[in-house]
């Protein structure tokens, strides 16, 4: 417990602490008119993409949860796969279906449909969804194989019909976890300009991060930077103190563990399963191959340095999935212990911070003590590792939530504490959120190009800066064929702790 | 063998002892010094002559390496910050942290006369095309605001060419430039936080035109061998950027420092960064400009702002810009 509060307290004061250190060195403290419409237009796209996610992500996951199909182990594995592409790459995919010449616009010119335009607002939820639409799924397939099996079986020995199963089994499970996962979305999508300017289709699509960056980058007007990080953090406290009080325990009780699956529907049930699945499965993974497809050709003809920095962002990746992986565990289970809501907030700030914020004031304050060049990758897995936790914490909270409600009793009547705790009752229970996190906190730190562009020197590339580096001088086949070893290689990373997980799981 | 190690490992002590090879520090943007970029060149060029060892440190572009430069003031390891552009340079003198440097011949196509930089490269904005899909081009922002062809701009609040493009509608167009915005609005697919993502998606199809420089085309020819990209010549002129490096003040190395800064304008320097930067070079090398860019548009009128007037029509004119374009 105290250990958790040092970690929180940690987390809050390197977030806040970074705003403090820009505010410090400021002149002059103004907000400029543009800045209120970028917090109205921050809020909306935030609000309709998470919502958006969640609600796609509730027929996907049950159909998912309840059909056993070939390939279905591979497709849930591959749901990470977007968290790992740089945004260029990840846009560009996009384009390929959605664009202007791509198949969807072929096809609708070949009925003697009006053409569809992605950009716009609408075009910002579809980017938003593209990447969040596969945690929202992946979060709330936990929480329907965390209902007990029991509870199916009694349910299908009373002759529920369907409609009456979903009220008293599947209802309380979803009231527990959605408000968790819409925020943990609304924020992520809080904290994006990339996606929002790009596909947004001018500055009235202007988001609080991209004043940010304008303000640190060209107006170097530090004052205006650390007030819209405030404004930030206090978007990020305030929607996660609301949504903790929403969440409600589902009060399903504990089951053996070991679930089959609920009795398959028959009939239009079935069909809509595999519409939904189907569709999800196109949505995501045609720009994905898309993108794949582009880096085929470039792989011939790869610089030098792909295999160098490949290794640095396996290595960043690694040590900042484990060290993500630690701290969070830590926190969710204190988290579920205390009814102290603070230590959930202060696991959500990192999801609010601007990477660009916190680099700078990481920047300030470690640049009298060490060179920026020497500190990279250090920097680089201590941030990737902070930025995850608020996804690991969202995914083992519910779980530790529950573990705390069955087991908590049995558990301390005998005396379980300390290691022998985590060993026979934590990590079992948790195996499949703790494989899936820290194959989540791996991708991301794959794909992470964040605080790498402000401490790396010369020789201190990752790939995502490679990716970067080889757009910006022309070369995008072989900046392609970079992406396609990235998104690989990050797949990889969290095939092996997932399927680790789920494999130990299943055991 | 193991003698031969420690022997040569004593050697190398002693070299250390006796004199250290002096540091020469550049502080540059991120797409300078990979494997591909102007960087490997210009440190093998310099070294072979100076004696030194030349060390980049970087920063993601033009506007992050003058960011740095204020965040580390005068306790700045860099002696030489090469890569802003002269929207910045009044921001950076400003600063008190350059120091005056000898002026150096150069070819540019305006005056240039900035006490504390050196100008090393510069380019044309210009709307590049795909003349196999666009038969006749605009020549100018009105034609191209009354057609219904589609571009691709960047954001002047994050991006080097979208600050461009807003200072050429201003310099030409002057208070008529927010009507010019409002005309264009309904040609602009949408806007990008910077240069890759908008020049790729013009690649990818998205567009008739995106914003980028007249010399981008080059490198479709000469290094793809593809002809088929074209830039527009616009007849009220082409706005340039001015590429420049300097010497920071606090420097423990002023004289490799200005040694650094004699070398960037010298032919083999020059010859370097036309076909690693793509842009124009400060003085034309002896050996002339590579085969291929005599086929490049050549404005007749170059607009620029001096660095005073570009820094205080910035902030208007972004706002003038996004007022139109968020109606």
């Amino acid at each position: 417990m105290t250990a958790a509060r040092a970690i929180a307290a940690g987390i809050a004061a390197l977030i806040l602490g970074s705003a403090a250190l820009l505010a410090g060195q400021a002149q002059t403290w103004a907000l400029l008119p543009a800045d209120l419409a970028a917090v109205r237009f921050t809020l909306t796209q935030a609000a309709l993409s998470a919502a958006a996610s969640v609600v796609l992500a509730i027929p996907v996951s049950r159909a998912l949860f309840r059909r056993r199909f070939a390939g279905r182990s591979a497709l849930i594995g591959l749901m990470a796969a977007p968290f790992a592409l740089p945004f260029v790459v990840a846009v560009l995919g996009l384009l390929t279906i959605f664009g202007r010449s791509g198949p969807v616009n072929m096809a609708l010119a070949a009925l003697g449909l009006p053409p569809f335009s992605i950009y716009g607002l609408h075009g910002v939820v579809m980017a938003n969804v593209f990447f969040n639409l596969p945690l929202a799924t992946r979060m709330l397939l936990h929480g329907w194989q965390n209902i007990p099996t029991e509870r199916f079986r009694l349910a299908q020995s009373l002759s529920m019909p369907p409609s009456a199963q979903f009220r008293h089994l599947e209802w309380p499970m979803l009231r527990a976890q959605t408000p968790g996962i819409l925020v943990v979305i609304f924020l992520v999508c809080l904290t994006s300009f990339a996606i929002s300017l790009t596909l947004g289709g001018g500055p009235k699509s202007s988001t609080l991060e991209l004043a940010i960056y304008q303000s640190l980058r060209f107006d170097y007007d530090l004052g205006r930077a650390s007030l819209l990080a405030i404004v930030q953090f206090s978007i990020c406290a305030g929607v996660t103190l609301i949504a903790s009080r929403l969440t409600l325990p589902d009060g399903l009780g504990s089951g053996l563990q070991g679930f089959a699956p609920m009795m398959p529907a028959k009939g239009w049930r079935r069909s809509a399963d595999i519409v939904w699945i189907s569709l999800a499965a196109l949505y995501l993974f045609a720009p994905l191959c898309a993108a794949m497809i582009k880096g085929l050709p470039g792989l011939a003809d790869l610089p030098n340095g792909v295999a160098a920095a490949l290794a640095r962002s396996v290595a960043v990746a690694l040590g900042s999935s484990g060290l993500c992986t630690g701290l969070a565990l830590c926190l969710a289970l204190a988290a579920a212990q205390d009814k102290n809501r603070w230590i959930e907030v202060a696991a959500m700030l990192p999801l609010a911070a601007s990477g660009l914020v916190l680099g700078t004031g990481l920047f300030i304050a470690l640049r009298p003590v060490a060179r920026p060049e020497d500190i990279a990758l250090p920097i680089t897995l201590l941030v990737n590792a902070v930025l995850a936790l608020p996804f690991l914490v969202r995914l083992l909270l519910p779980a530790a939530r529950q573990m705390n409600a069955n087991y908590g009793q049995l558990a301390q009547s005998l005396g379980l504490s300390g290691a022998a705790r985590l060993r026979y009752v934590t990590v079992p229970l948790l195996a499949r959120p703790i494989g899936y996190g820290a194959g989540l906190a791996a991708a991301l730190s794959m794909g992470d190009l964040g605080v790498i562009t402000l401490f790396a020197g010369q020789q201190g590339a990752t790939l995502p800066l490679l990716v970067q580096q080889l757009i910006g001088a022309y070369r995008m086949d072989q900046a392609a064929a970079v992406a396609l070893i990235l998104v690989l290689a990050s797949f990889t990373l969290f095939a092996l702790l997932d399927y680790g997980a789920r494999r130990y799981a299943d055991t | 063998m193991k003698t031969t190690l420690l022997a040569a490992g004593l050697l190398s002590l002693a070299s250390m002892a006796i004199g250290e090879t002096p540091v020469l520090t550049v502080l540059t943007y991120d797409s300078f010094t990979p494997e591909w970029g102007p960087g490997p060149l210009i440190e093998t060029g310099f070294e072979a002559t100076c004696r030194c060892d030349l060390q980049f440190i970087t920063a993601g572009d033009g506007a992050a390496v003058l960011a740095r430069v204020k965040l580390e003031g005068v306790q700045s390891e860099a002696d030489v910050v090469l890569g802003l552009d002269t929207t910045l340079t009044a921001d950076a003198a400003a600063t008190g942290l350059f120091a005056p440097v000898a002026a150096a011949e150069n070819t540019l196509p305006v005056p240039f006369s900035e006490p504390n930089f050196v100008p090393f490269d510069w380019g044309w904005f210009a709307m590049v095309y795909d003349s196999t899909k666009l038969a006749t081009a605009p020549t100018s922002f009105k034609e191209l605001a009354a057609s219904n062809l589609k571009i691709l701009i960047q954001d002047p609040r994050s991006s080097t060419p979208g600050l461009g493009l807003v200072m050429w509608i201003k310099a030409a167009y002057g208070d008529q430039a927010a009507q010019i915005w409002a005309d264009l609005a309904d040609n602009i697919v949408t806007v990008t936080p910077g240069w890759t993502e908008a020049y790729n998606m013009f690649l990818e199809g998205e567009a008739d035109m995106v914003l980028s420089y007249t010399t981008s085309p080059a490198y479709h020819l000469i290094a793809e061998g593809d002809a088929t990209k074209s830039a527009a010549l616009f007849r009220e002129g082409h706005y340039l950027q001015i590429e420049v490096a300097g010497k920071l003040a606090a420097s423990d190395q002023p004289a490799l420092a200005d040694a650094f800064l004699a070398f960037l304008t010298s032919d083999e320097a020059q010859a370097a960064l036309i076909t690693t930067n793509w842009m124009y070079p400060a003085k034309t090398p002896s050996s002339g400009l590579p085969q291929g860019f005599e086929t490049l548009i050549q404005p007749a009128t170059s607009l620029l702002f001096s660095s005073a007037e570009a820094q205080a029509a910035r902030g208007p004119a972004i706002e003038e810009w996004r007022t139109a374009l968020s109606k």
